[in-house]
């Protein structure tokens, strides 16, 4: 089966990007690692049906969240790997982690057995065609979530406002005294 | 063997688990923030396969606004990054107690 077979490929891309993002020891390793994540993920869009939504994780993660996250690495000069942080850890730390896997994966196992269709059809209707999706998405979009809609872009203006005064320069906003200190 | 619903949502909860543990286990605010974006997308890939599952558009209309809110989040976050790391390099998440009031 063709569907089983794209599923498990994408799974495994996805899988080993998310792993080698929480592994990888230089922050531009975890950055490519992400990238292909999203790929992953987004083929599993295309899977579902998602077109339109698959279109824009490409663009919107892989395109310019990632690129931000390197830009900053590349500015910041953070891009050498990092001794072992993993040793630095306090004992609570690993409990957490062994607590919060394992009971997720207890719950990836139950949605496995119980295995059922929440309603009773498999739902494969209009659907279908991505010219389709990104219709019934729009109408969505701008009828039942429409003030919703506006209000990310009050969000999105806020946010860069925000990213604008918190990367400025902090000597034009502090008092001399602590310019003599030196920038950094 | 058929894919169901069930394989996408452990997928999801795989990729959820793997985002939260980086964010557990990893000391660079720049890593941690990557660590949320991997959370974020076993959110969104739960929301899509409800969304083929119960054959309503809604579901992803909320990956859409999560799409949006997480940009905005990456935005705001990767500055207050900035911020600290120009006025302390090599500072790690351990080190930003100096934040509180």
């Amino acid at each position: 089966m063709v569907d089983t077979l794209v599923f498990i490929v994408a799974a495994v891309i996805c899988l080993t990007g998310a792993l080698g993002v929480i592994l990888a020891r230089n922050p531009v390793h975890s950055a490519l690692m992400l990238v292909m994540t999203l790929f992953g993920i987004a083929v599993q869009f295309v899977a579902q049906e998602a077109h339109f939504l698959a279109a824009v994780q490409v663009i919107v993660y892989a395109g310019a969240i990632v690129v931000l996250f390197l830009f900053v690495i590349m500015l910041l000069g953070v891009d050498r790997a990092q001794n072992l942080e993993l040793s630095i850890l306090p004992v609570q730390r690993w409990a957490a982690l062994v607590f919060a896997s394992g009971s997720l994966l207890l719950l990836g196992a139950l949605i496995v057995v119980v295995n059922e269709p929440v309603t009773g059809a498999e739902a494969m209707g209009g659907a279908a065609s991505g010219d389709e999706n990104v219709r019934l998405l729009a109408r969505s979009l701008f009828s039942d979530h429409v003030y919703a809609f506006e209000l990310t872009s009050l969000l999105l203006v806020i946010a860069v406002i925000g990213a604008v005064v918190l990367a400025r320069k902090p000597k034009e906003i502090q008092s001399p005294a602590l310019e003599e200190q030196g920038d950094n | 063997m058929e894919i169901t619903t069930g394989w996408y949502l452990v997928l999801g909860a795989l990729l959820f688990v793997i985002g939260g543990t980086g964010l557990l286990i990893r000391r660079n605010p720049l890593v941690m923030l990557m660590c949320v974006e991997l959370m974020l997308n076993g959110v969104n890939l739960s929301f899509v396969a409800f969304a083929r599952q119960l054959d309503d558009i809604g579901g992803q209309t909320v990956v859409f606004f999560v799409l949006v809110v997480a940009a905005a989040e990456v935005v705001v976050g990767l500055g207050l990054v900035v911020a600290i790391l120009r006025r302390q390099p090599g500072a790690t998440a351990d080190d930003l107690s100096a934040l509180r009031g």
